[in-house]
Formats: C-alpha cells, structure tokens, sequence
C-alpha cells in the first residue's frame, strides 16, 4: 500500500474526520512537551472503539507500519515520539468509564480517560472511593499512567499504580484481543490473581507489546477529611529514619518530599510532607498524635521539626493534583522543564539529593526535588527536575546535560530510572545482565514479531 | 490589548486548560469537537510558535486550527500559569497576524469585510437591521439606550430575545430607546479575531454616536455587545447588559410573576460569564419565579461549555458536525431533565435552537432567554 492508500485504509476504519497527515497534526504528535529530539508520524489516529484499533493494528501489522499508542504523551521523555514514523494512535477519543463495582471497589475504564474526569465521576458518583491520583496534569489519561509505573496519592499505602491493576483488555500486534484476569472468565474485573500474571508483559513497556484499550483497577476508600503535616530537617541523612518511623505508625495516606533552592526560605531544608486522612476530626487527630509522637525525639533534640504552614501553603500543598509541580516549567518562563524520576531505596535519599545537587551546580542550573514514598517504605521516586527555556538553547542544552547525568546518577547509586527516554532504556539494557535482556528481547519478539509497536522503545 | 507573541513558547502544552476545574470533561469547545491535540489550547500555541518561527507554513488546517478557537476563555480560566490571562491574547493576536498577512480563512475575511462594509457579519443592508422591529421609539435622551447588536438585529433567534427584553422593559415602565438603522455593529468579534483596526474604528463611531446623543447608559442585549464596549477606551457612558438591568427591576418587585411550575437549566455565556463574572444575576431572575426549579448542568457557571457561537462562530461555523459544541451541550442540558434552557445572550439562543432541531429535542425541551421567563410568568396570572 502506498502512503495514499494506507490513509483511505485508516479513514474506513475511523472515519475521515479522525485521521490526519496534515504536518500540522504531525508537528504535534512528531514530540512531546519534554527534550526529545522529535520524528515526523505518518498518520495520527483518533478510534473511538477496541474493534477501530483492532482493525488500525491489523493493518499495520500486515503493511509493517509501527504504530504508537498514545494518551496525553505527558511522559517528558518522548514515549509516544514516532521514532521510526508510523501511525500515532491517540486513544482519548475511547473515554468512557465503563463500570464501578463499589462493594468490591474496582473501576473498569477505557484507555482514555483522564485523571481528572476519574477523579471528577467519583467524587461525584462514589465519594467514598478515590483511585491513586499522581501528581501529573489531570489531562493525564490513567492507562498512559499505568503504561509507565506511575505512582499517586496511595503509593505509600499501595504501591504503584500498576500494581492496582484488576484486569487488562489488549489488542496484540497481530490485532488480536486479548483479556486478562478475572475479566478473562467472565464479567467481573475483580483481580488479577490467581492467574499467572501475563499483564507484566504489558504494564511498563510503553505499548511496545501491546495496546491496552480497557483497564480495570482498584478504588480505595476516601476519607471525608484530609490534612497535611510538614515535617522539615536541615540534615539530609535524617530523611529515611523519618520515613521509616512515620511508615511504622502506618497513620499517613501519602509522604512526600521535597527539597529546592527558591524561594530562599526553602534552601537547605528537606520538607517530608505527611498526608492525613479521617472520616471524623478524632480520627485526624489520633492519627496526628501518633506520627508527632513517633518524631518526638528528632523534634526535641532540635534536628527536625515541624512547621507552620499559612493557609495558602497549606492550600497549595492539599491541592490534588498541585499544580504548582506543572508550574515548575515556567521558572524560567520558558515552558519546559525534565526530570528523572528515579526509583530508590530509601536509604539512598540523602547520597541522591547530594547527586541532585553536585549535577545542578556543575551544570549551573536551577533545581527541584519532589519525592514519594512507595510502600510502607519499600521505595521511593526521587526525581531530579530541571527547567529550561524553549526559546533559549543555552538552557535545554544545560537541562538536558544535567537530566543525562541524573539518570547515570540513578543507576551510580543503585537505582532505576522511571520511564526512562530510549537512550537510557539503551543504557538499562546494556548494563543489565545479558541473560535477563535476552529474555526482554524474547517476550517483545514473541509479542510483536513484525517489530511494529512503538519500535525504539524497550528495544534489545 | 498588549500581547507579545514572543512569550508563546511560555506554554507548556501540560494541558490543564482543556479541562473545567472541575476536571469532569474537556471543556475547551474546538479539542471537543475535533479531538486532534492541535485543536487544543496548548496545541494551538505551540502550532502558533512553529508558524511564527517559520517551522510551519500556512494552510488551510493551521487557518482552521486557529479560527476555531471560540475565545471562550476556558484556557485562561483554568491555566495554572501566572501568564493564564495571556493564553486567550496569544490565539487573538496570533489570528491578528493572520489578518494582517491576508491569510484569514475566505468566510472569516468575507465576515470582516461585511462588518466594515455593511455594519453587519451577513453583508445585509443597513436599512434592513430595525425594520422587522416597530412601535419602539428611537433614543433621544431617555435614560438607557438600548443596544440590540447585530445578530437581535438580524437573526431571528437573537430578534425573539430583543422583542422579549422590549416587552419587560416596557411592562417594567423604563425610559429606553434604540437608534434603528444608524445603530453600528459593536466590533466585539473584530476584536475577537483580531482585526483591531476595525474595532477600533467600530469603538470610535459608537463612542461619537452615544456622545452626540449624550448616552449616560447603554443597555445591551448581548453579552457581546457589552464585553465590547466594556473595552472601549475612554468610555464616558455605563454599560449594562440587560439581565443586570432585570434583576434590579425584580428585586424593585416591578413584576407580578405567577407560578410556574418548571424545571430550568442556566446556560452561562462566556461573554457573561468568564469574560466579566455576571452569574449570579440571571440565576436571581429565574429562582425570583415562584415555582420554578432551577438545576444545574455538570458545568456551569466558570466552568460552562460554550455553544460554539463565539469569534465569529455563529456566522462561519467552523465547529459544525455532530459534536459541535452546541449539540454537545445540549445533550448536557437535556441530561438535568430540564424543559428549559434559559439563556442570556442571542448568538447562544441562535447556536443552541438550532442544536436542539439538529439532536431531534423539539419535542423535549426548548431554549428561552431570561426575559422571556419573566413574561411567561407574568402571562400565566
């Protein structure tokens, strides 16, 4: 087929008006708010249903086209850049909340929808139910966040939000769908286990083995009440046995932290901020009692303390999801910022944030550090952020030396990059043992023989 | 408006505009219609940058992309950047641009041209604009000069709200009159797509014209109209916008309303609304009216969905089709089990009736503008 006939071939299937080769819609989907260099998509697709991709991957399958799923391609490390051209699927024309079984506590959604509209149907519809919120744009669709290990609001109580998962609907390379978990035998899409867990060969590979069109996951309970505590240390070393107390008490909904040389009264201090949660102002209160009482000693021998937030602070740092971390990108007022979210042990907080700022000096760059807590303690995302200004290269070519030298950092100290650009995905490969990523190469040889799905990610 | 363009690339597309603060749905009118992320705000602006960089040509796509921006402030309202108020500037002085260059879409110049021509987007006479209207005094010094702009002038949706403002503001016993065929085009969408020149021009001949007839108040029946001369600079005359007016009769108890047993939903004009925070007037007007039940569509007031009608819109209709914004709202109002839908502003009444036949909802429910429930109340003694 040539390039004409392949766009009549798309336009049968989604309908004229939701295909697109104008370099307008190309320009767009050819990069993404981040650093990476760009690549020209063929084709942009918008299906409304799973038979539409069903029958788009069809057809790239047959005529070897790649074809990149994508949602609100938010990532910043260009995970939905075409690197090898091809047709970009964009699935935020599939948005529907399917079904909430609110007594089993699970959600079943297409692939995109958004953070927001799920946060927004249930606090309507279900509001005592909440599912883990990250920190992205609300625009940011739940899959994509699923695509990529994200972490919300309950990782420090559930892990990441991949682990939340209770049942996948994936269209293969060869256009085959497939389900899997409980939804797998019948109507319910309750869990994935007892299973073997095939969806492992799907959640964090970016779409390079298959298109998932149809999540389903797990809600929680949302309390009535949610408040905040900031605890502040000058000592860096402090920050894990702070975590590991607080995680002890197994009081708090959420711990973050963060660290940043602007506004001045924020230089040298690390702030953890602890979430609470209650349906009642006792249970607040009990909860609070707890976690003060667990910091006690730090608090009396003066390392560590907590501070007094003003409403705003206060407001700011309740906000769900707080925009002041999109707001980053405009420091510079250039509208960019990166970041590496690395993966660690807690233990490595301090030896990452002197990485953080060892790299922000040399590079002469300014800096953030936002944290979360993932598990009662098991890991935490520690990413490095830099910003930059797209109008001036000085500054992407800073911001891009600095987040280049994050990711080595990252893996200097025994951590993972999350959602890592492919250069760095390269190095992951590399470093790792050849046998395991003989084994990647194998499952994405098995799943995508014709290498079409999101080619120069994961590759080996 | 003071815009440099060359703090577009400021936006970094992280998409927070395309929702209501809410986050219910997307609620930036062209992205909804067309879905592609270009049709988007942050899209747009980085299209808008390309272009301005030379790193895009024009096309008849970009023309699109960029001309179906309603300008209905939803991106502002809802960007989390200290430039938010920017955003709306960036796409007017972008489309400012492309006039300037002869670039304009054929039927958005044609729009233009008509305007400075014939004082009207439809290029109909200028004898034509009062005729259909009689028995309505023409202004000469009475206390609020009614402003019917050009769509209650011209369009039978927007004639329906004047004829029903007239008829309150007459039962209401208010010295008011209009200026017929000398009335001008108030320029509120040359302004919105970017043609300054001809607002100003616009700004400058209705300004002469009130000074002349000395004009203390003008009473608009658009929210158009009255987000246009709000803008006017070194403006020596109030401006209302009818429903503000309207509340202040009730409040007088000027009416004697009846009950009305009647469920309503409230459709906020950008115009009204987002542009110069009139929402809660309306809403006054209608729950003053014994019996009638007033609810809520899932976005509202700050976070309204457009109809669509806006920059030029209700004219050229780049936002046509099935999800048209209209035919989308619609759907929204009809989802409150409301038989109404009030409206405050001629190009929604416009935009909205015609959604309504397009859906196949004449038999479900029907749009009335904010003075017309006033009289049915009245009426139904």
């Amino acid at each position: 087929m040539n390039k004409k006939e392949v766009h009549k071939a798309l336009a049968e299937i989604v309908g004229e008006e939701y295909v697109s080769d104008s370099k307008e819609d190309l320009y767009i989907y050819s990069r993404d708010p981040g650093l990476a260099e760009p690549h020209e998509a063929d084709f942009v697709v918008l299906p409304k249903t799973v038979e539409e991709v069903q029958k788009i991957v069809q057809l790239a399958n047959k005529e070897r086209i790649p074809v990149i799923p994508a949602g609100a391609s938010l990532s910043l490390s260009g995970l939905t850049i075409p690197y090898k051209g091809g047709i970009v699927i964009d699935l935020r024309r599939m948005d529907k909340i399917i079904e909430v079984n609110r007594r089993s506590r699970y959600v079943v959604i297409e692939a995109g929808v958004t953070h927001g509209k799920l946060k927004a149907f249930l606090e309507e519809q279900y509001p005592d139910l909440c599912h883990s919120l990250p920190e992205a744009p609300p625009s940011a669709t739940v899959v994509g966040n699923l695509m990529i290990h994200g972490q919300g609001h309950l990782a420090q109580q559930y892990g990441f939000n991949s682990s939340m998962v209770t049942g996948l609907e994936i269209v293969l390379s060869s256009g085959e769908i497939c389900r899997i978990g409980s939804c797998a035998l019948g109507s319910y899409w309750f869990s994935l286990e007892p299973f073997p867990i095939p969806a492992g060969l799907f959640l964090g590979w970016f779409g390079a083995t298959g298109i998932v069109t149809k999540a389903g996951l797990r809600l929680y309970p949302k309390k009535k009440l949610r408040d905040v505590e900031v605890f502040v240390v000058e000592d860096p070393n402090l920050v894990p046995e702070v975590i590991y107390r607080v995680t002890h008490t197994e009081m708090a909904e959420d711990i973050t932290t963060s660290a940043q040389p602007y506004p001045l009264m924020f230089r040298d201090i690390v702030m953890i901020q602890i979430y609470i949660t209650g349906d009642e102002e006792e249970e607040l209160e009990f909860k609070r009692k707890l976690i003060w009482s667990s910091l006690r000693d730090i608090i009396n021998s003066k390392e560590g303390g907590f501070m007094t937030l003003a409403p705003n602070m206060k407001i700011a740092f309740l906000e769900r999801p707080m925009s002041n971390i999109t707001r980053f990108a405009d420091v510079l007022k250039g509208g960019g910022f990166v970041y590496c979210g690395a993966i660690i042990p807690i233990d490595m907080f301090s030896t990452a944030l002197k990485k953080l700022f060892e790299i922000a000096s040399r590079n002469q760059v300014t800096f953030s550090h936002t944290g979360r807590v993932i598990g009662r303690g098991h890991c935490m995302m520690f990413s490095f952020a830099y910003p930059f200004n797209r109008e001036d290269p000085e500054s992407m070519e800073k911001a891009r030396k600095a987040i280049q030298e994050s990711y080595i950092a990252t893996l200097e100290i025994g951590g993972i990059p999350w959602k890592p650009e492919p250069p760095i995905q390269r190095v992951l490969l590399e470093k790792m043992p050849r046998e395991t990523a003989e084994l990647l190469k194998r499952i994405r040889s098995l799943l995508d023989p014709n290498g079409i799905m999101n080619p120069g990610n994961w590759s080996v | 408006m003071s815009v440099d363009l060359r703090n577009v690339h400021r936006c970094f597309r992280c998409g927070w505009c395309k929702l209501p603060s809410t986050f219910i749905d997307y609620n930036c009118p062209s992205y909804v219609r067309f879905h592609f992320e270009s049709y988007s705000p942050g899209g747009r602006l980085w299209l808008i940058r390309a272009w301005l960089k030379k790193e895009l040509r024009w096309s008849d796509r970009l023309a699109e992309i960029l001309f179906s921006c309603v300008g209905c402030r939803n991106c502002s309202e809802n960007c989390k950047m200290r430039f938010k108020d920017e955003v709306t500037d960036w796409i007017i002085a972008a489309k400012s641009v492309a006039i300037e260059e002869g670039l304009a879409p054929p039927k958005v110049r044609e729009f233009l041209e008509n305007i400075a021509k014939f004082g009207n987007p439809w290029g109909l006479p200028r004898s034509q604009r009062a005729t259909w209207i009689s028995g309505v005094k023409k202004y000469e010094g009475d206390e609020y000069l009614l402003y019917l702009g050009c769509e209650s002038s011209y369009l039978e949706a927007g004639r329906k709200v004047a004829r029903n403002v007239i008829e309150v503001l007459e039962a209401a016993g208010i010295s008011f009159g209009i200026l017929g065929n000398e009335e001008e085009c108030d320029g509120n969408e040359a302004y919105m797509l970017g043609e300054m020149g001809l607002f100003q021009e616009l700004a400058f001949k209705n300004m002469k014209l009130f000074q002349e007839l000395g004009v203390k108040k003008v009473l608009t029946i658009s929210p158009h109209a009255y987000n246009a001369m709000k803008k006017y600079p070194a403006r020596s005359f109030e401006v209302i916008h009818f429903t503000q007016l309207l509340y202040e009769l009730v409040k007088e108890g000027k009416f004697r309303f009846s009950r009305m047993e009647c469920k309503v939903t409230y459709h906020d004009p950008c115009f009204l609304g987002r542009y110069n925070g009139i929402y809660l007037e309306p809403r006054k007007i209608l729950l003053s009216i014994p019996g009638l039940k007033l609810v809520e569509m899932k976005r509202t007031r700050e976070n309204s969905f457009c109809c669509g009608g806006g920059s030029g819109n209700f004219v050229f209709d780049l936002l046509h089709g099935m999800e048209s914004p209209a035919r989308v709202r619609v759907r929204e109002a009809l989802e409150t089990g409301a038989k109404v839908l009030a409206i405050a502003c001629p190009i929604c009444r416009c935009m909205l009736e015609d959604a309504i036949k397009d859906e196949g909802l004449e038999e479900e429910f029907e749009v009335k503008d904010v003075a017309e429930m006033i009289l049915d109340s009245m009426k139904s003694r």
